[in-house]
């Protein structure tokens, strides 16, 4: 029987784990009374479920339902000022869940932010363009990639992928060649689906050789026309080199002294 | 509704032809001034531009799904083709942000080493910016005298790692190479070349040109406030009167050892960013200066030594069998960091430059995300370009200095 391969990941995998190897975790630290991350999270008071310090920066959870209402706190009570970055984690296939983070900063105390909530499969978050005008593009391009409708987003469209596209590429469940849809884009819009079987399907392999395509390829010494058929094999014929004329100086009486 | 199934140029809907007396040109995305793939909808009232509408994707090669196939050390040359002016610094952004992961450090002359490339790479892009800015607006010989002093550091880049484009010159754990000969003499000559064309060469060409200073000055104005809600970071945000570089505020590598300046502007226009951008190249020269001496109190040690995640010195695999175990390990399955995320930004030359990794303790990163200045940069535009002439729509893409391979990804 052949291996069952699940469909619902279909990215990169180990090909060899030890049975008994367990992950370890980065260390998560508790915010330190005093510190600027304590003003923060005290800020948040109830709104924050749970907040840890992980790799210098605080990470904050929140209920996606209250994502506006935290990065206007922090923005204006707290001096996040600027929104680094915003997108999408899949967990669609662990939890039925995505994982959206925020990455805030403050200019003057030079601290950085991560506002993390979770919202289910099909699921819209409520945009924050009004509050940072980055988002603008960070949640077209979450949009783009993870199908992750955004509620009053100004211009909510496709922003790297063409409009026309199926599908969303970053989803565990979108393999990383591409689906049918991918493969056949070009073809399908420029010459139409019936034209699939005349052009064929696209050479991913830029090495490959086919040794009976004769119209781009043959083999030195076994020169055929063009589009003939080789299948039953080809004839060869002599290959005539250029002579390489060397002159021995060793023996020869012309010396490169005399030639001087 | 336009038949998209012909050869035919497909124009989402946009109707070109207006009864009212404005217009709508499309700008891009082959356009000598774009610098890459960047398609630009403009809807003009005359000159003036009402509406813009940056269109972008055509550079898009999805290099975030292809990080989540490939093991840690595999993704490393890839990060070369997003920022391709300046490749080391993407190299070592993510390569610090795996190394923030694995909590391991690099040791000193690794240090020393990758930010003297990364500020070479500062120099090289700086370059490139002043060269293709000014020859957009016009000036063509600046160009000319940039991209000579480019190709030397080129050359140097090349004396390292033996590319002049996609570097991949930093490795996760250090440095895979140490410098080679003469390099620290070459390096030194070229940061007093470098200053001296500064001063004596592009600033005299450029920093009191009428022509050029008619075009740039109260060109693409970006308030503070505008600057940091729209996301904006290196010398746009400097030249908006922040005073914020990550290389000061936040340090990474040797930059806290390091004696340099960060320049601003308050002029806010693209003239003061223009300045910032000359100023930054005399500062990179005085940081390589100061790490010449630097790298001669350094044990030669190149890599990390964290067995687990970094292989050990190619003596020690030829010789140690457990070196030669662990090194095989760590090439056919890959490093495999602690569950975790993280996001470590850097100050590439193009403002900040950060990678988010969401690990799940497999040799394949669960969820890789580039914050790329270029990206942010390119969403600013249809901001400022409202309101201004059709003349400086070209100075003002210039200004933000955007490349491609960054914004698509």
């Amino acid at each position: 029987m052949r291996k069952y391969v699940p469909k619902d990941n279909v990215q990169g995998k180990a090909y060899y784990t030890d049975r008994y190897w367990v992950a370890p975790r980065v260390p998560r630290v508790e915010v330190e009374e005093g510190s600027h991350f304590a003003a923060v999270t005290k800020a948040l008071g109830r709104l924050s479920k749970e907040s840890y310090v992980e790799i210098g920066q605080l990470v904050v959870h929140i209920d996606a339902k209250k994502i506006v209402e935290v990065v206007t706190l922090l923005k204006e009570k707290c001096g996040y000022t600027q929104c680094s970055e915003q997108s999408a984690v899949d967990y669609l296939a662990q939890d039925g869940e995505f994982e959206l983070f925020y990455q805030l900063l403050n200019i003057t105390e030079a601290k950085r932010v991560r506002v993390v909530c979770r919202i289910k499969k099909g699921e819209a978050i409520e945009s924050i363009s009004s509050v940072y005008k980055s988002a603008n593009f960070a949640e077209r391009e979450m949009f783009d990639m993870f199908g992750i409708k955004v509620n009053n987003h100004p211009f909510l469209k496709r922003i790297l992928m063409p409009d026309d596209w199926e599908g969303h590429p970053l989803l565990k469940t979108y393999p990383m060649i591409g689906d049918e849809f991918a493969s056949w884009y070009e073809v399908d819009k420029i010459f139409g689906k019936e034209y699939r079987d005349v052009i064929g399907p696209e050479n991913r392999d830029p090495a490959r050789v086919d040794r009976y395509d004769t119209k781009r390829f043959s083999r030195v010494g076994y020169e055929v026309p063009f589009d003939a058929d080789i299948s039953s094999g080809e004839k060869e014929q002599a290959v005539e080199y250029s002579e390489t004329i060397l002159v021995d100086y060793t023996t020869s009486s012309k010396t490169l002294d005399e030639r001087k | 509704m336009q038949q998209v199934n012909k050869l035919t140029p497909f124009f989402e809907n946009l109707n070109f032809e207006r009864d009212d007396n404005t217009m709508v040109i499309n700008f891009g995305p082959q356009h000598p001034s774009a610098h890459g793939q960047l398609r630009l909808v403009l809807e003009l009232d005359g000159e003036q531009v009402v509406k813009a509408y940056p269109d972008i994707g055509y550079l898009h090669r999805g290099i975030e799904k292809m990080a989540e196939n490939m093991t840690y050390n595999e993704f490393l040359p890839t990060t070369d083709r997003l920022d391709y002016i300046a490749s080391t610094s993407n190299n070592y952004a993510y390569a610090l942000a795996v190394e923030k992961l694995l909590g391991i450090e690099a040791p000193r002359r690794a240090q020393v080493i990758r930010t003297m490339l990364l500020e070479l790479n500062r120099i090289i892009s700086h370059l490139f910016f002043v060269a293709t800015h000014a020859l957009d607006v016009g000036a063509m010989s600046v160009f000319l005298y940039a991209f000579r002093e480019r190709e030397f550091a080129m050359d140097l880049m090349e004396d390292y790692c033996g590319a002049r484009l996609t570097h991949s010159s930093v490795r996760i754990g250090g440095v895979p190479l140490d410098l080679p000969e003469n390099w620290l003499i070459n390096a030194a000559t070229f940061c007093d070349k470098v200053d001296h064309e500064v001063e004596h060469t592009y600033g005299a060409l450029l920093n009191e040109n009428r022509i050029w200073k008619m075009r740039l000055e109260d060109v693409g104005v970006i308030s503070a406030d505008n600057a940091l809600s729209w996301g904006c970071t290196g010398p746009m945000l400097r030249g908006s009167g922040v005073n914020w570089d990550i290389r000061k505020e936040e340090p990474y590598e040797l930059y806290s050892e390091l004696d340099f300046d960060i320049p601003t502007s308050d002029r806010n226009d693209s003239y003061g960013r223009f300045r910032i951008y000359m100023e930054e190249m005399k500062q990179s020269t005085r940081i390589i200066r100061q790490l010449i001496p630097m790298y001669k109190n350094t044990e030669p040690q190149l890599m990390a030594h964290a067995p687990q995640y970094i292989s050990a010195p190619k003596e020690e695999i030829m010789t140690q069998n457990y070196a030669l175990m662990q090194h095989f390990v760590l090439v056919t399955q890959g490093m495999r960091p602690p569950k975790g995320e993280v996001y470590v930004p850097t100050e590439s030359p193009k403002g900040e430059l950060g990678f988010y990794i969401k690990s799940e303790g497999e040799p394949y990163a669960y969820r890789l995300k580039c914050r790329a200045p270029s990206f942010f940069h390119t969403g600013l535009l249809q901001e400022i370009l409202v309101g201004t002439y059709i003349a400086d729509v070209v100075t003002i893409i210039g200004t933000t200095n955007i490349v491609f391979g960054e914004v698509d990804r």
